[in-house]
Protein backbone atom coordinates (compact mmCIF):
# COMPACT_ATOMS: atom_id res chain seq x y z
CA UNK A 1 0.00 0.00 0.00
CA UNK A 2 2.82 2.63 -0.24
CA UNK A 3 2.33 4.81 -2.87
CA UNK A 4 6.01 5.04 -4.34
CA UNK A 5 7.18 8.97 -3.85
CA UNK A 6 6.62 11.07 -6.80
CA UNK A 7 3.56 9.02 -7.86
CA UNK A 8 0.68 11.35 -5.99
CA UNK A 9 -0.02 14.76 -8.44
CA UNK A 10 1.51 17.47 -5.97
CA UNK A 11 -2.53 18.72 -5.58
CA UNK A 12 -3.19 15.23 -4.56
CA UNK A 13 0.03 15.15 -1.95
CA UNK A 14 -0.83 18.19 -0.45
CA UNK A 15 -4.54 17.69 0.37
CA UNK A 16 -3.90 13.66 1.82
CA UNK A 17 -1.22 15.48 3.95
CA UNK A 18 -3.86 17.87 5.04
CA UNK A 19 -6.77 14.84 5.90
CA UNK A 20 -3.88 12.88 7.69
CA UNK A 21 -1.61 15.65 9.75
CA UNK A 22 -4.55 16.33 12.12
CA UNK A 23 -5.24 12.56 12.64
CA UNK A 24 -1.29 11.87 13.37
CA UNK A 25 -1.22 15.22 15.63
CA UNK A 26 -4.28 13.90 17.70
CA UNK A 27 -2.81 10.64 17.87
CA UNK A 28 0.85 12.58 19.00
CA UNK A 29 -1.41 13.82 21.88
CA UNK A 30 -3.17 10.64 23.10
CA UNK A 31 0.29 8.66 22.98
CA UNK A 32 1.44 11.35 25.55
CA UNK A 33 -1.43 11.11 27.51
CA UNK A 34 -1.18 7.43 27.50
CA UNK A 35 2.08 7.18 28.97
CA UNK A 36 1.09 9.91 31.66
CA UNK A 37 -2.05 8.59 33.07
CA UNK A 38 -1.35 4.62 32.76
CA UNK A 39 2.30 4.34 33.03
CA UNK A 40 2.25 0.75 33.51
CA UNK A 41 0.82 0.24 29.62
CA UNK A 42 3.88 1.21 27.93
CA UNK A 43 5.09 -2.09 27.36
CA UNK A 44 2.05 -3.36 25.59
CA UNK A 45 2.25 0.56 23.88
CA UNK A 46 5.83 -0.78 22.89
CA UNK A 47 4.46 -4.15 21.91
CA UNK A 48 1.47 -2.51 19.37
CA UNK A 49 4.61 -0.28 17.76
CA UNK A 50 6.76 -3.14 16.99
CA UNK A 51 4.28 -5.36 16.15
CA UNK A 52 3.53 -2.74 13.44
CA UNK A 53 6.84 -2.49 12.78
CA UNK A 54 7.84 -6.29 12.00
CA UNK A 55 4.32 -6.86 10.12
CA UNK A 56 4.90 -4.20 7.46
CA UNK A 57 8.59 -5.42 6.97
CA UNK A 58 7.06 -8.60 6.19
CA UNK A 59 6.62 -9.05 2.08
CA UNK A 60 4.87 -12.05 1.56
CA UNK A 61 4.04 -14.11 -0.91
CA UNK A 62 0.13 -14.18 -2.29
CA UNK A 63 -1.83 -16.24 -4.52
CA UNK A 64 -2.60 -13.71 -6.98
CA UNK A 65 1.36 -14.20 -8.03
CA UNK A 66 2.61 -11.02 -6.80
CA UNK A 67 3.25 -10.24 -2.86
CA UNK A 68 2.54 -7.81 -0.33
CA UNK A 69 2.83 -7.00 3.49
CA UNK A 70 0.37 -7.31 6.34
CA UNK A 71 0.01 -3.88 8.45
CA UNK A 72 -0.20 -4.87 11.94
CA UNK A 73 -1.91 -1.80 13.03
CA UNK A 74 -5.17 -3.55 13.98
CA UNK A 75 -3.55 -4.77 17.44
CA UNK A 76 -2.46 -1.33 18.46
CA UNK A 77 -6.28 0.23 17.78
CA UNK A 78 -7.87 -2.80 20.14
CA UNK A 79 -5.95 -2.59 22.62
CA UNK A 80 -5.43 1.70 22.62
CA UNK A 81 -8.10 2.76 20.33
CA UNK A 82 -7.17 4.61 16.56
CA UNK A 83 -5.70 7.94 17.72
CA UNK A 84 -2.56 6.11 19.06
CA UNK A 85 -2.03 4.07 15.78
CA UNK A 86 -2.39 7.64 13.75
CA UNK A 87 1.25 8.29 15.03
CA UNK A 88 2.79 5.07 16.00
CA UNK A 89 1.70 4.02 11.68
CA UNK A 90 3.16 7.21 10.28
CA UNK A 91 6.38 6.66 12.76
CA UNK A 92 6.46 3.08 10.19
CA UNK A 93 5.76 4.81 7.41
CA UNK A 94 8.59 7.76 7.70
CA UNK A 95 11.19 4.79 8.62
CA UNK A 96 10.37 3.47 5.45
CA UNK A 97 10.19 6.26 3.75
CA UNK A 98 13.37 7.71 4.69
CA UNK A 99 15.60 4.73 4.71
CA UNK A 100 14.23 1.97 2.41
CA UNK A 101 12.70 4.16 -0.53
CA UNK A 102 9.73 2.75 0.41
CA UNK A 103 6.71 5.18 0.50
CA UNK A 104 7.67 8.87 0.22
CA UNK A 105 7.83 12.28 2.19
CA UNK A 106 5.04 13.68 -0.97
CA UNK A 107 3.13 10.93 -0.41
CA UNK A 108 3.20 10.14 3.57
CA UNK A 109 0.33 11.87 3.73
CA UNK A 110 -1.73 9.72 1.55
CA UNK A 111 -0.15 6.31 2.83
CA UNK A 112 -0.74 7.68 6.47
CA UNK A 113 -4.13 8.12 6.09
CA UNK A 114 -4.64 4.64 4.39
CA UNK A 115 -2.87 2.59 6.91
CA UNK A 116 -2.08 4.69 10.48
CA UNK A 117 -5.78 5.78 9.80
CA UNK A 118 -8.25 4.40 8.24
CA UNK A 119 -6.61 0.80 8.77
CA UNK A 120 -7.18 1.49 12.97
CA UNK A 121 -10.50 2.85 12.72
CA UNK A 122 -11.83 0.10 10.66
CA UNK A 123 -10.11 -2.76 13.04
CA UNK A 124 -11.75 -0.42 16.05
CA UNK A 125 -15.34 -0.41 14.62
CA UNK A 126 -15.26 -3.89 13.56
CA UNK A 127 -14.18 -5.06 17.20
CA UNK A 128 -16.47 -3.03 18.90
CA UNK A 129 -19.44 -4.23 16.59
CA UNK A 130 -18.38 -8.04 17.09
CA UNK A 131 -18.08 -7.69 21.05
CA UNK A 132 -21.01 -6.07 21.34
CA UNK A 133 -23.41 -7.98 19.66
CA UNK A 134 -21.42 -10.93 21.36
CA UNK A 135 -18.97 -12.44 19.65
CA UNK A 136 -15.54 -13.86 20.98
CA UNK A 137 -12.27 -12.38 21.50
CA UNK A 138 -10.77 -14.25 19.40
CA UNK A 139 -12.98 -13.75 16.47
CA UNK A 140 -13.81 -9.89 16.83
CA UNK A 141 -9.75 -9.70 16.74
CA UNK A 142 -9.49 -11.59 14.31
CA UNK A 143 -12.19 -9.69 11.99
CA UNK A 144 -10.89 -6.12 13.03
CA UNK A 145 -6.94 -6.93 11.86
CA UNK A 146 -8.05 -8.70 8.71
CA UNK A 147 -10.82 -6.29 7.30
CA UNK A 148 -8.26 -3.03 9.05
CA UNK A 149 -5.56 -4.80 6.31
CA UNK A 150 -7.92 -5.25 3.44
CA UNK A 151 -9.49 -1.82 3.80
CA UNK A 152 -6.08 0.08 4.30
CA UNK A 153 -5.66 -1.60 0.83
CA UNK A 154 -8.49 -0.44 -0.78
CA UNK A 155 -7.83 2.92 0.28
CA UNK A 156 -4.55 3.00 -1.48
CA UNK A 157 -6.50 1.80 -4.42
CA UNK A 158 -9.21 4.34 -4.41
CA UNK A 159 -5.82 7.14 -3.46
CA UNK A 160 -4.76 5.95 -7.11
CA UNK A 161 -7.92 5.94 -8.95
CA UNK A 162 -8.04 9.91 -8.24
CA UNK A 163 -4.84 11.28 -8.69
CA UNK A 164 -4.64 8.49 -12.28
CA UNK A 165 -7.93 8.23 -13.79
CA UNK A 166 -8.27 5.82 -16.40
CA UNK A 167 -8.21 7.44 -20.02
CA UNK A 168 -10.66 5.32 -21.08
CA UNK A 169 -12.77 4.33 -18.53
CA UNK A 170 -12.23 6.97 -15.89
CA UNK A 171 -11.57 7.34 -12.16
CA UNK A 172 -14.25 3.87 -12.08
CA UNK A 173 -12.20 1.94 -14.53
CA UNK A 174 -8.89 2.89 -13.26
CA UNK A 175 -10.17 1.76 -9.46
CA UNK A 176 -11.25 -1.84 -10.55
CA UNK A 177 -7.27 -1.93 -11.81
CA UNK A 178 -6.24 -0.86 -8.68
CA UNK A 179 -8.44 -2.90 -6.78
CA UNK A 180 -7.25 -5.78 -9.18
CA UNK A 181 -3.54 -5.29 -7.99
CA UNK A 182 -4.11 -4.51 -3.93
CA UNK A 183 -7.08 -5.51 -2.64
CA UNK A 184 -7.19 -8.66 -4.49
CA UNK A 185 -3.44 -9.76 -3.79
CA UNK A 186 -4.05 -8.75 -0.13
CA UNK A 187 -7.28 -10.93 0.97
CA UNK A 188 -4.66 -14.35 1.93
CA UNK A 189 -2.24 -12.01 3.52
CA UNK A 190 -5.62 -10.21 5.48
CA UNK A 191 -5.78 -13.71 6.77
CA UNK A 192 -2.66 -14.15 7.65
CA UNK A 193 -2.59 -10.70 9.88
CA UNK A 194 -5.98 -11.72 11.28
CA UNK A 195 -4.36 -15.03 12.37
CA UNK A 196 -1.11 -13.58 13.54
CA UNK A 197 -3.09 -10.61 15.81
CA UNK A 198 -5.19 -13.61 17.09
CA UNK A 199 -1.89 -15.28 18.64
CA UNK A 200 -0.47 -12.22 19.96
CA UNK A 201 -3.64 -11.54 21.84
CA UNK A 202 -3.73 -14.89 22.84
CA UNK A 203 -0.41 -14.56 24.29
CA UNK A 204 -1.16 -11.28 25.94
CA UNK A 205 -4.20 -12.69 27.88
CA UNK A 206 -1.98 -15.23 29.11
CA UNK A 207 1.16 -13.48 30.52
CA UNK A 208 -0.46 -10.04 31.00
CA UNK A 209 -3.95 -10.31 31.86
CA UNK A 210 -4.42 -7.72 34.32
CA UNK A 211 -2.59 -5.08 32.12
CA UNK A 212 -5.32 -5.93 29.17
CA UNK A 213 -8.34 -5.91 31.22
CA UNK A 214 -7.33 -2.59 32.51
CA UNK A 215 -7.37 -1.38 28.58
CA UNK A 216 -10.53 -2.83 28.46
CA UNK A 217 -10.02 -5.80 26.60
CA UNK A 218 -11.35 -9.12 28.61
CA UNK A 219 -11.74 -12.32 26.79
CA UNK A 220 -14.68 -14.38 27.88
CA UNK A 221 -14.57 -16.82 30.63
CA UNK A 222 -14.44 -19.79 28.82
CA UNK A 223 -11.14 -18.30 26.67
CA UNK A 224 -8.77 -17.65 29.94
CA UNK B 1 -0.02 -30.25 24.77
CA UNK B 2 -2.46 -27.86 26.60
CA UNK B 3 -5.47 -26.14 23.82
CA UNK B 4 -4.21 -22.98 24.41
CA UNK B 5 -0.82 -24.44 22.77
CA UNK B 6 -2.41 -26.06 20.36
CA UNK B 7 -4.10 -23.63 19.06
CA UNK B 8 -1.18 -21.57 19.11
CA UNK B 9 0.51 -23.39 17.02
CA UNK B 10 -2.38 -24.15 14.55
CA UNK B 11 -2.39 -20.31 14.08
CA UNK B 12 0.98 -20.51 13.27
CA UNK B 13 0.51 -23.10 10.44
CA UNK B 14 -1.88 -21.58 9.26
CA UNK B 15 0.05 -18.35 8.82
CA UNK B 16 2.50 -20.71 7.61
CA UNK B 17 0.63 -22.11 4.82
CA UNK B 18 -1.22 -19.20 3.72
CA UNK B 19 2.53 -18.28 2.57
CA UNK B 20 4.24 -21.55 1.12
CA UNK B 21 0.87 -22.82 -0.58
CA UNK B 22 1.47 -19.58 -3.39
CA UNK B 23 5.21 -20.13 -3.80
CA UNK B 24 4.69 -24.02 -4.29
CA UNK B 25 1.85 -23.32 -6.94
CA UNK B 26 2.75 -20.23 -8.44
CA UNK B 27 6.54 -21.13 -8.71
CA UNK B 28 6.48 -19.42 -12.48
CA UNK B 29 5.96 -16.23 -11.23
CA UNK B 30 8.11 -13.48 -9.89
CA UNK B 31 5.98 -12.70 -6.85
CA UNK B 32 6.83 -9.16 -7.87
CA UNK B 33 5.66 -6.72 -4.62
CA UNK B 34 2.11 -4.88 -5.46
CA UNK B 35 3.44 -1.39 -4.80
CA UNK B 36 5.75 -1.82 -7.76
CA UNK B 37 3.22 -3.43 -9.84
CA UNK B 38 0.74 -0.35 -9.28
CA UNK B 39 3.90 1.55 -10.13
CA UNK B 40 4.22 -0.15 -13.50
CA UNK B 41 0.57 0.79 -14.50
CA UNK B 42 1.19 4.67 -13.52
CA UNK B 43 4.57 4.38 -15.82
CA UNK B 44 2.54 3.33 -18.88
CA UNK B 45 0.37 5.95 -18.73
CA UNK B 46 1.94 9.84 -19.64
CA UNK B 47 2.32 10.75 -15.94
CA UNK B 48 6.12 10.89 -14.66
CA UNK B 49 7.06 11.11 -10.95
CA UNK B 50 7.82 14.95 -10.01
CA UNK B 51 9.53 13.98 -7.31
CA UNK B 52 12.36 10.77 -6.45
CA UNK B 53 13.50 9.44 -3.19
CA UNK B 54 16.34 11.17 -1.19
CA UNK B 55 18.14 7.99 -0.31
CA UNK B 56 17.35 5.55 -2.03
CA UNK B 57 19.53 2.07 -0.98
CA UNK B 58 20.89 -0.69 -3.34
CA UNK B 59 18.35 -3.75 -3.66
CA UNK B 60 20.76 -5.81 -1.17
CA UNK B 61 21.23 -2.83 1.33
CA UNK B 62 17.60 -2.45 1.29
CA UNK B 63 16.88 -6.10 1.92
CA UNK B 64 19.25 -6.01 5.08
CA UNK B 65 17.56 -2.75 6.11
CA UNK B 66 13.92 -4.51 5.91
CA UNK B 67 15.14 -7.51 7.97
CA UNK B 68 16.62 -4.29 10.03
CA UNK B 69 13.33 -3.32 11.13
CA UNK B 70 11.68 -6.85 11.29
CA UNK B 71 14.48 -7.34 14.02
CA UNK B 72 13.91 -4.40 15.80
CA UNK B 73 10.41 -5.19 16.21
CA UNK B 74 10.63 -8.06 16.66
CA UNK B 75 13.16 -7.53 19.39
CA UNK B 76 10.78 -5.09 20.79
CA UNK B 77 8.11 -8.18 21.28
CA UNK B 78 10.30 -10.48 22.36
CA UNK B 79 11.51 -8.03 25.51
CA UNK B 80 7.83 -6.99 26.15
CA UNK B 81 6.90 -10.83 26.66
CA UNK B 82 10.05 -11.48 28.40
CA UNK B 83 9.17 -9.01 30.87
CA UNK B 84 5.25 -9.80 31.13
CA UNK B 85 6.32 -13.59 31.75
CA UNK B 86 8.80 -12.62 34.26
CA UNK B 87 7.05 -10.23 36.33
CA UNK B 88 3.85 -12.54 36.18
CA UNK B 89 6.11 -15.72 37.62
CA UNK B 90 7.50 -13.70 40.07
CA UNK B 91 3.99 -12.61 41.30
CA UNK B 92 2.53 -16.10 41.24
CA UNK B 93 5.71 -17.73 43.46
CA UNK B 94 4.90 -16.95 47.19
CA UNK B 95 7.07 -14.73 48.93
CA UNK B 96 10.19 -16.42 50.38
CA UNK B 97 10.06 -17.10 54.70
CA UNK B 98 11.92 -14.75 56.84
CA UNK B 99 15.11 -15.96 57.91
Amino acid sequence: MHIAEGYLPPLHALAWTAVAAPFVVHGARAVVRQVREEPETRLLLGAAGAFTFVLSALKLPSVTGSSSHPTGTGLGAILFRPPVMALLGTIVLTFQALLLAHGGITTLGANAFSMAVVGPWVAYAVYALVRRIGGGLSVAVFLAAALADLATYCTTAVQLALAHSDAASGVAGALAEFLAIFAVTQIPLAVSEGLLTVLVVRLLTRVSPAELARLGVRPARQEV
Amino acid sequence: MSRFSLVNWLLVLGVVLLAAVPIVIGSDTEFAGADGVAVERIDETDYRPWFAPLFEPSAETASGLFALQAAIGGGVLGYVFGVARTRRRNARRPADPPA
